[in-house]
């Protein structure tokens, strides 16, 4: 009886969907669709431009050459034949770009305008344009031409894919040589980083030194600001007129020591919270074995501590070197002659409108930041699994002279990131660096500058508040159709990949498969490039990941038999989440708010490349007035930055601890 | 043997099935969770599902509920067949083990989740739940959120919750495992009368057969994604149809022999049992419960009476209102034989460790069942 093993003949049960089910279906479809949209059609434009190259084809066209009297023709003969009789282009002389054009006449040395002498030109093939003036023509018939008709004949190049670009990229030692360059900025910034966060996350966790509250306010002040203001900081410190420059003995602050200060800076708050949660999950109990088998503090430290928090270290140490290698702002504005992958991004698109060794050069940083983000991934799962287990937390007991010790290194630490924010202050207020060092606000006075003025701060502030609402309503409400949804596993599976997506996206590559995709005039969505709307939506997209894992942790706190009991009371699901799980989780949806906005605020690497005139932003403007040399108004806009989102942080903490007071009562006993 | 029939009248249903489940599978993959199972509940029918962890009965229940649904097979309620129906679609009200009360509302709110939305008057609504809080015996709790309350209180008002739409089931998913003992068994008895007094067909998952003894009116044993046996708690426990409800209710002595002519041999000694329809000479399993075993009288009476063994006393175990004692006896060769003799009978005959006894296995109380087989059995 019991072994009767397989189900009888007949079909599977299953159960008719109902308004609910379509409703929730039609909420996970909308917000799929916006995840397609913005991430994998942008994507894959961008990787399918990366294989695309254009030359022109000269075996596709004929040509016919009539004598003086226009009526007597010569044979056929094709483009090919001809340069190879002339030896006129060499074979890199056609290679081309997608708005190439060749002189057919060029191919014809006795070829006058002013002759009586007649042309007939065809295709050979389905696919050989050419220009006759500027009407397009693409044809396998004969069309006859008087000679100075013929004068504006040129040939346009055909597409072909391949490997070429990648080809071309690298057996090209200078663009290869950016390879070698970030991945050794991105690795001594890691380590760096690394060591110095988990300094301070264990000074922070396991010593009774004083002004802890502080230290970790101060500690996140870099989040505040866009990756570049380090790198103006440090021009005014060491650059060539910098008042440090002698602690430098003769080196250069442009170039690789730039770069590696101010990663450290702006990855320095991203290092210290993962690695200080791993830090603070460990068990005392653990502590007191090891001291009650006489182990020695510095063995404990090796068998112990530095075990406990090796998920966070190795976590923290990806996310580092994710983002530095795919940094742009700070190697921009600080890194002379060093290249490095996202300033090549830059230069092929924005100085040599390079689009598709641009989208080789996207291609080729996507690689390490999805190792990293792979990586990162698997070591987060482990750490969950510590998470949930039931340990004492570890209570450090006062030593004055280890305690003094971490003390220093804090204060060390914090002089360092408070003393990069307020030299930018500094610069913001002197007049005239450094021959007029009394205070104004002339520099705050952005109308008088290029970069867009006060207009970019409003449209940034406009982007922030956007990205915000709009982001945070997106994120929750997919997270929620991921995490509560019945059934329809594939669909969720497939959503869940998108959203994890954006994570291992480059912001630099994210904007150009944004230019690829929305630039298209047969895209329906055409319309949007050039708007506010495509910022929010690359905005939204680029942070999308963070925000989608707050919700994701703070939903699967909620007892998972919510929705079947306001199911069996008959009630449907969007009741349940308007009164119920959005109310509980008003701390997360606050959390990712304040996230979004912080970082709508900050970023440069996406919208660089989709930004216009009417949508200049504050982030941007900094970038361009240092561009432009304006640097004391640039470290202006990037303290506009600061302030904004101090301020808005502040704001968010007030908000949550009222709003907490008056609808989480439920939370205190 | 009266006993047996007054349980008999309880045990089918009169009136026509208010839940018929009929051929019901379930597969998670290749995992069979649930295999032909068929079962009748009656209108007003308070009914367990025991079965340890992972013989199906939630699975059972949630294909009830609508929440996973079956692979194959059908499910109606009072007449309509809702085996494709979604949940939303279902009526029934559903406790689960978690109490899954919703932290941001107070218990008033709470309790109305499933009143407001349906055009009822507010003041309706709101007598609806004093009533409702009233019967949970929590009358002055409205106000307070679940995590102010206990959680005995906490599954009240979960109950209250469920109850207050006046579902036609009431399905209770493990509804009292999270709570300690002594509330559990408070809880017990209330929720029993609740039931009584509502007359609302009940289901409740539980693996806890005290729980299920106590509180069912018919109690559905399930192993493996199989029913081993339906049937009142008295007749599960007296006449369990196989080897694992013998073992899984109550505690039992097992020992393996041969079956012949309406008696079994145990070493020199022969036990009559009960009719079996057995052939002679099948192996078989004997079963008996340790309080089934009678001291009889202190030194031995050998081999006079049938179903009469001698026993040396091994050990004994003082637990409270009985002593658990363990016999060893030649009859049974190295097999130990475990006992519960009340405080009296021990002062009586003056039982003690190394002493010398006689016991009864009464004819009746001896389960017997086919060995290799755990279905079929002593009155199959």
């Amino acid at each position: 009886m019991a072994e009767a093993a397989a189900l009888p003949a007949g079909r599977t049960t299953r159960l008719k969907i109902d308004s609910d089910g379509w409703i929730k279906r039609a909420f996970m479809g909308v917000i799929a669709l916006y995840l397609v949209a913005a991430l994998a059609l942008p994507l894959y434009a961008m990787l399918s431009k990366s294989f695309v190259t254009y030359g022109f084809d000269l075996s596709r066209y004929e040509f016919q050459v009539s004598d003086e009297s226009g009526t007597v023709w010569g044979d056929p003969v094709t483009a090919a034949a001809l340069n190879e009789a002339l030896g006129k282009f060499a074979p890199e002389d056609l290679r081309s770009s997608s708005d190439g054009r060749l002189s057919a006449p060029d191919l014809f040395p006795d070829f006058s305008f002013r002759s009586p002498v007649k042309y007939r030109i065809r295709g050979t093939s389905d696919n050989a344009p050419y220009l006759v003036g500027l009407d397009l023509q693409n044809s396998t018939e004969w069309r006859e031409l008087d000679s100075n008709t013929f004068r504006r004949v040129n040939l346009r190049p055909v597409t072909t894919t391949g490997l070429q670009n990648y080809q071309e990229y690298f057996s090209n030692p200078v663009l290869f040589s950016s390879i070698e360059n970030s991945l050794f900025i991105a690795s001594v910034s890691t380590v760096l980083t690394v060591l110095f966060a988990f300094g301070f996350a264990y000074a922070i966790n396991r010593s009774c030194m004083p002004f802890k509250g502080a230290f970790r306010l101060i500690a996140m002040m870099p989040i505040l600001v866009p990756s570049l203001l380090p790198g103006i900081a440090l021009i005014y410190m060491f650059g060539n007129q910098g008042f440090l420059k002698g602690l430098l003995f003769g080196q250069t602050i442009y170039g690789p020591l730039g770069i590696v200060i101010g990663s450290v800076f702006f990855t320095f708050p991203h290092a210290l919270i993962i690695i200080s949660t791993a830090l603070s999950i460990s068990d005392q109990r653990q502590y007191e074995a090891a001291e009650s088998l006489r182990a020695s503090k510095w063995r404990t430290f090796w068998t112990v501590t530095i075990p406990g928090a090796r998920y966070g270290l190795i976590s923290a140490a990806f996310v580092t070197f994710t983002l530095v290698i795919t940094d742009f702002g700070l190697p921009k504005v600080i890194g002379g002659q060093y290249n490095v992958l996202a300033i090549d991004i830059y230069k092929q698109v924005i100085g040599q409108q390079n689009f598709e060794m641009g989208a080789v050069v996207s291609v080729v940083l996507l690689i390490p930041a999805i190792v990293a983000f792979i990586v990162d991934r698997q070591v987060q799962k482990k750490q969950v699994s510590l998470l949930s287990a039931r340990s004492v937390p570890y209570q450090p007991k006062p030593n004055r002279r280890f305690d003094m010790t971490m003390l220093a290194w804090c204060a060390t630490m914090g002089v360092f990131i408070a003393g990069i924010i307020a030299v930018c202050q500094f610069a913001a207020l002197i007049n005239y660096w450094p021959y007029d060092l009394s205070f104004s606000l002339r520099n705050y006075d952005f109308n008088r500058m290029d970069g867009g003025g006060w207009a970019a701060y409003w449209n940034s502030l406009e982007l922030a508040a956007l990205t915000a609402v709009i982001g945070t309503a997106i994120i929750f409400t997919g997270a929620y159709m991921v995490e509560k949804i019945d059934g329809f596993k594939t669909g969720r599976a497939v959503f869940q990949f998108l959203a994890m997506l954006p994570m291992a996206i480059p912001g630099m590559v994210l904007g150009l498969a944004y230019i690829f995709f929305f630039n298209n005039p047969a895209n329906p969505f055409h319309f949007i490039y050039g708007t506010m709307a495509i910022l929010v939506v690359s905005t939204v997209t680029h942070f999308y990941t963070v925000g989608h894992l707050t919700a994701l942790t703070a939903l699967k706190q909620i007892d998972a038999e919510f929705e079947p009991v306001a199911t069996s009371l008959r009630q449907p699901f969007w009741r349940l989440f308007a009164r119920v799980t959005v109310p509980v989780c008003l701390p997360a949806i606050l959390d990712i708010s304040i996230y979004m906005f912080v970082n709508a605020m900050t970023t440069v690497s996406a919208v660089v490349f989709l930004y216009s005139t009417h949508t200049a932003l504050a982030s941007v403007a900094v970038l361009n007035m240092d561009d432009a040399g304006d640097i004391a108004p640039a470290a202006a806009m990037g303290m506009m930055i600061f302030y904004t989102n101090a301020t808005a942080r502040i704001l968010h903490a007030f908000a949550s601890r009222r709003i907490l007071s008056r609808t989480q009562a439920w939370r205190v006993r | 043997m009266s006993e047996l029939q007054a349980e008999g009248a309880v045990a089918t249903p009169a009136e026509p099935s208010y839940l018929k489940i009929e051929g019901l599978w379930k597969a998670f993959g290749d995992f069979i969770a649930l295999r032909e199972v068929s079962l009748d509940i009656a209108r007003g029918e308070f009914i367990c599902f025991l079965g340890p962890s992972g013989c199906g009965k939630t699975t059972l229940l949630r294909a009830i509920a609508g929440l996973d649904p079956q692979s194959r097979g059908t499910i109606r309620q009072g007449g309509r067949d809702i085996s494709e129906l979604p949940a939303s679609q279902r009526d029934y009200g559903i406790v689960f083990q978690s109490y899954a009360l919703f932290p941001n509302l107070t218990v008033e709110r709470n309790i109305a989740f499933g009143l407001e939305n349906t055009k009822r008057p507010k003041a309706e609504i709101a007598a609806r739940v004093r009533e409702l809080l009233a019967l949970v015996g929590l009358p002055d709790q409205a106000k307070k959120y679940p995590a102010q309350l206990s959680g005995g209180q906490q599954q009240r008002i979960a109950l209250a919750r469920a109850i207050a739409i006046n579902p036609g089931l009431l399905l209770l998913d493990e509804p009292l495992s999270a709570l300690d003992a002594k509330v559990r068994v408070h809880l017990r008895h209330e929720i029993k009368e609740l039931q009584r007094k509502l007359g609302v067909t009940t289901i409740m998952v539980t693996h806890d057969q005290e729980e299920a003894l106590s509180m069912a009116d018919r109690i559905v044993v399930m192993n493996h994604g199989v029913i081993e046996q339906i049937g009142t708690p008295t007749e599960i426990y007296r006449h369990p149809a196989t080897l694992f409800v013998a073992d899984f209710i109550g505690e039992t002595n097992r020992i393996a022999t041969t079956y012949s002519g309406g008696a079994v041999k145990l070493g020199d000694a022969t036990l009559q049992t009960r009719e079996t329809g057995l052939a002679d000479g099948a192996a078989v399993t004997v079963a008996v419960r340790p309080e089934d075993v009678l001291p009889h009288a202190i030194g031995h009476e050998a081999g006079t009476k049938p179903n009469h063994l001698p026993v040396r006393i091994v050990d004994m175990e003082f637990l409270g209102s009985y002593w658990r004692t363990h016999l060893a006896s030649a009859a049974l060769g190295g097999t130990p034989l475990v006992a519960n003799f009340s405080m009296n009978a021990v002062r009586r005959l003056g039982l003690s460790a190394g002493a010398e006894m006689t016991v009864e296995l009464p004819a009746e109380r001896v389960l017997v069942f086919p060995q290799g087989d755990t279905r079929g059995g002593a009155h199959g």
